[in-house]
């Protein structure tokens, strides 16, 4: 069972190929530089080392969101494609749930997040409970103050994992102190292959209907919807 | 292996989502597309970022679509062609991305198309070309004309030099609070209306095939408030006509006047705004007085639509035009 993993969602664009779940191969990039001009190209030159042609694959595994409406739906484009081409699976994963993987060996909770501009984020936040990753709060567009504050009443040490940590990590150390436990550079870095185990055994979303974890309304839409509540 | 090239298209520029299979660039196989007009309507306009989400929505049920109506198999289809450009960068993303995807899982060529140039060859679909050629392009992005002196080569020889005449249209039609688009209320109201307002008319320098329509649409707003001010009433109806026949006027005599100075043997319209029963009508008659043959598309090949993307793309690719698996989206590529 060959599955092709594919993260666009974000900065870091991932590419990752399990074979009978072993990882035989991935590709990161952290490098703000066009996903468009550069995904596919890297899904087949990672295949071409794995000497693995498309009609080889048997599931695609797609990072579906939060993170750059852009980048989302050029990894969703592509996985869906291809999934409906070969009419093989696929399998969205929340981009938050790849990160929060990087916590495996974490008992507290895992706060993943990516900021999402004027003091919000994206985030949720997870915990490990039987060996299985756990949504302890649901995925929000919410201002890092509430996250913190909801984080603080919870009295439990909490990972933090987040590709724009530097922007927040002072306020998190201010609210939550020493039960903030802030790890080193990659495990920020969310891994493709993460992705993919993530993604292996679970059921197979509608290949039409799986769409992008934005978490936020179209601007406009958000201004429309306001507009009619007020004219109500 | 029979000797017809069948080539898929994908557009999605603006807010269609469209797909189209199309055999030697001139046959339509199948065409869908999905139209998210009703879905922009509320904003009064297209909004970009609401386009791209119905087309990663949409993308993959129009292909599907396209492909069952074709009653074709994968082998059958010899290229992917889609448009790079220019459009809405996102939207345009959504099209690049699936096709790259598609040429990559089914193992074909892909080839990438100017908006433009699909819509020139959306005529193709129903009339053999004849060069030289000049191709009218009026839609809601662009005024040009494009002289092709042959297959796949394009020059650009006039274009606006600020709106595109479909914006005026629908700056006008918001003007006299008409629901978006506003381009064929114009039309439609213009067919009952009398010319009684003198709009000016943009020619800019002699021998020049660019267009203008700004001081128009000013000349429209002005014209409107200050009768306002008077507290007279002007009739909608001649507003449209008199800004119709302003319009129309130039296009037509620029047509003309390139198609003359070029030689052509053949004359198309092409683009949305092609659609508009009063363009069409004038056009018509004044190259009846000629000997130059005028060729207008059916109403739903105006519109944007992957078959003109495929019709367009088969030259390409029989050109031996190709694209790589780095193709971009291009919101502002040049046609050449
Ligand atoms: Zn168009």
């Amino acid at each position: 069972m060959n599955v092709l993993a594919i993260d666009a969602s974000n900065q870091v664009m991932g590419v990752a190929i399990l074979k009978n779940n072993e990882v035989i191969g991935e590709y990161v990039t952290n490098i703000a530089k066009n996903h468009s001009v550069r995904l596919m190209p890297a899904i087949e030159q990672l295949m071409k080392e794995v000497s693995l042609t498309p009609d080889g694959l048997d599931k695609i595994v797609v990072a579906k969101g939060p993170g750059s409406y852009t980048g989302v739906r050029i990894g969703l484009s592509t996985a869906k494609t291809m999934a409906w081409a070969l009419d093989i699976p696929v399998v969205g994963v929340s981009s938050l749930e790849v990160l929060a993987h990087q916590g495996r060996l974490f008992e507290g909770y895992i706060c993943p997040f990516f900021d999402a501009r004027r003091g919000l984020v994206y985030s949720g936040v997870y915990q490990y409970k039987n060996e299985n990753l756990e949504l302890v709060y649901e995925e929000k567009n919410i201002a890092m103050d509430a996250v913190l504050d909801l984080l603080a009443k919870g009295n439990k040490k909490v990972l933090f994992l987040s590709p724009d940590l530097s922007l927040h990590k002072e306020k998190i150390m201010d609210v939550l102190g020493n039960l903030a436990i802030i790890p080193e550079g990659p495990y920020h870095i969310a891994k493709p292959s993460l992705l993919g185990m993530a993604g292996l055994n679970r059921d197979a979303d509608d290949t039409h209907g799986l769409t992008p974890n934005y978490l936020r309304l179209a601007e406009a839409e958000a201004k429309w919807l306001k507009a009619q509540k007020e004219n109500n | 292996m029979s000797n017809d090239t069948i080539v898929l298209g994908i557009e999605t520029s603006c807010d269609e989502t469209a797909v189209a299979i199309v055999k030697n660039g001139k046959e339509i196989i199948s065409n869908v597309v999905a139209s998210q007009i009703e879905s922009h309507k509320r904003f009064g306009g297209v909004v970009p970022e609401i386009a791209s989400r119905h087309h990663v929505e949409q993308m993959t049920v129009v292909l599907e679509e396209a492909l069952e109506q074709s009653r074709l198999s994968w082998d059958d289809i010899d290229a992917i062609a889609v448009t790079e450009g220019p459009g809405l960068v996102g939207a345009l993303l959504v099209g690049v991305n699936t096709a790259k995807a598609l040429a990559f899982a089914k193992q074909k060529p892909l080839v990438g198309v100017h908006h433009i140039a699909g819509h020139i060859y959306a005529n193709r679909l129903e009339q053999e070309f004849k060069f030289p050629l000049l191709a009218l392009i009026v839609s809601g992005g662009h005024t040009e004309l494009v002289l092709m002196r042959e297959h796949g080569s394009y020059e650009v020889i006039g274009e606006t030099r600020d709106d595109a005449a479909g914006e005026a249209y629908d700056k006008v039609a918001r003007m006299l609070k008409l629901p978006y688009p506003g381009g064929p209320h114009i039309d439609r109201l213009a067919q009952n209306g009398e010319e009684s307002i003198d709009f000016p008319r943009a020619w800019l320098e002699d021998g020049s095939y660019d267009f203008s329509f700004s001081g128009l649409k000013s000349a429209v707003i002005n014209k409107i408030h200050n009768a306002k001010q008077r507290g007279e009433t002007l009739k909608d109806e001649d507003i449209a006509a008199s800004f119709q026949a302003s319009v129309i006027d130039v296009l037509t005599g620029k047509t003309l006047l390139a198609a003359e100075e070029y030689q052509v043997k053949q004359v198309i319209v092409a683009g949305g705004v092609a659609a508009n029963k009063g363009l069409r009508k004038a056009l018509v008659d004044k190259f009846a007085k000629t000997n130059i043959p005028l060729y207008v598309p059916p109403l739903k090949l105006c519109t944007d639509n992957a078959a003109m993307i495929a019709a367009a793309g088969t030259i390409n690719y029989q050109q031996g035009k190709r694209s790589g698996s780095d193709l971009n989206a291009n919101p502002s590529l040049v046609l050449q």
